[in-house]
């Protein structure tokens, strides 16, 4: 579908005091794999627009499409999002766009999924595609965030985890770790990954999405470890990348 | 008529300078976001080689000290990605691909940026020829970072950017379009920013 189609939104969740997941039902939505993204616009009533990219969080299996959004203080598309638009209110979506930085089951694994802070947004597109389809893939998740207050989807990680064949979740800390913390507490570093990482002779499909400095320091790390860089697939969030 | 997305206005005032340089559903930035497929590659310079090769008369290949021998040019250019963001007046010192095609002979209307990582994109010859392209070694005065894609990347500035390939080892000319990585992945075989040719069948 890259024809642009206006479209309502139908519900809005705060995930955390900076993000906010937005649910819209695109007519004739073809389906997506997960991984892949949207990209909205807005009109102003000046007749002023702007344009975005956004990770899909949702399943392909989830009926609606949900995006989940960052608010960028010094932004112009977040902060409408996640703190003005509200259900009814109307924008133009078009999508699903991007062959690369995509996972479903067929593809296997065992599965590595690296994030940092909103870069968990199209992994969890791949943990919901997984759980939905029922795969038992071996799948682990390290997500960086600042606080336990910015992990997007806290309870739906936890409860991913304690379900059968569920994910293997790592959380790491890396501003300020609550009393009786006893995860990580520091940045993404080679010893932490080497330490969560499957071995490379187990051959993972990795996925690293985050900031762009913590997204080139894993991909480098994993490389350095001993991970086939042909197997590590990265999308970047630029400060200004998803504005 | 786009629906108006009620309460949404513009952030910041238009700026007249940039009036006819951003292509429609582009922002001005003043970073410079990365994006790319996968790790970063690390060639050391005393491996690294531009090789130019395929439908052509006779394969042409440059050590990295035979590269930087070439005449060099320096270029302020405007640069537009098709995540949305444009960046103006980036400056760019590398080499023409007039100059790396000087004197070669060829039936080819089509070139392929061959890069380390396995990139590949694909371009018209007419679009790397003519004072449009360069294969550039230095951003803003200073040797281009290797998350930029240095060593040395192609910088085809009238095309959206996946078009300037990082990390760039070598033009393949070929007769036949050959579409690369990103064309093969939901994207526009050409990428003109001004018409907005982003996705397949825009």
């Amino acid at each position: 579908m890259a024809v642009w189609q206006t479209v309502e939104l139908v519900a809005k969740q705060p995930e955390t005091p900076t993000a906010a997941t937005l649910r819209f039902s695109p007519d004739g939505w073809p389906g997506h794999r997960a991984g892949q993204h949207v990209d909205v616009r807005l009109t102003a009533d000046d007749g002023y627009q702007a344009q975005r990219s956004y990770s899909i969080a949702s399943a392909p299996d989830d009926g609606a499409l949900a995006i989940t959004v960052e608010r960028l203080d010094d932004g112009e598309v977040s902060p409408y999002l996640v703190d003005d638009m509200a259900p009814g209110d109307a924008l133009e979506l078009r999508g699903p766009i991007g062959g690369w930085f995509v996972w479903d089951v067929a593809d296997g694994g065992p599965l590595l999924l690296v994030a940092g802070g909103s870069g968990l947004v199209p992994l969890m597109g791949m943990l919901r595609r997984r759980r939905a389809a029922g795969a038992a893939v071996p799948a682990r998740l390290l997500l960086s965030a600042r606080t336990v207050q910015d992990v997007l989807y806290a309870d739906e990680l936890h409860a991913l985890e304690a379900g059968e064949d569920g994910p293997e979740v790592t959380i790491t800390l890396t501003r300020e770790a609550p009393p009786g913390w006893s995860g990580y507490d520091r940045r993404v570093d080679r010893e932490l990954l080497d330490a969560v990482a499957w071995p490379p002779a187990e051959r993972p499909r990795v996925y690293v999405c985050g900031p762009t400095a913590f997204v080139e320091k894993v991909a480098a790390d994993l490389v350095a470890l001993g991970h086939d860089p042909g197997l590590v697939r990265t999308e970047r969030f630029g400060p200004t990348g998803g504005g | 008529m786009p629906p108006i997305s009620r309460g949404f206005r513009r952030r910041h005032a238009a700026d007249p300078a940039q009036e006819g340089r951003v292509p429609p559903g582009q922002h001005v930035v003043t970073d410079f976001p990365v994006l790319s497929a996968g790790p970063t590659p690390h060639t050391p310079l005393d491996e690294w080689s531009f090789q130019l090769v395929g439908a052509i008369d006779a394969p042409r290949a440059w050590t990295w000290e035979e590269f930087r021998a070439l005449p060099a040019e320096t270029v302020t250019k405007d640069i537009h990605c098709v995540t949305s963001w444009s960046k103006l007046d980036t400056t760019w010192e590398g080499v023409s691909v007039d100059t790396l095609l000087d004197g070669v002979v060829t039936e080819a209307e089509y070139v392929v940026a061959v890069c380390d990582g396995g990139y590949e994109t694909n371009l018209p010859l007419e679009d790397v020829t003519g004072g449009k392209a360069w294969v550039a070694y230095g951003y803003d005065g200073e040797p281009l970072e290797a998350e930029h894609g240095g060593p040395a990347r192609l910088i085809v500035p009238h095309l959206y950017f996946w078009k300037s390939a990082k990390w760039i080892r070598g033009l393949v000319l070929t007769e036949e379009d050959q579409p690369g990585f990103w064309e093969q992945n939901g994207y526009h075989n050409y990428g003109d920013p001004w018409r907005e040719q982003r996705y397949w069948n825009d």
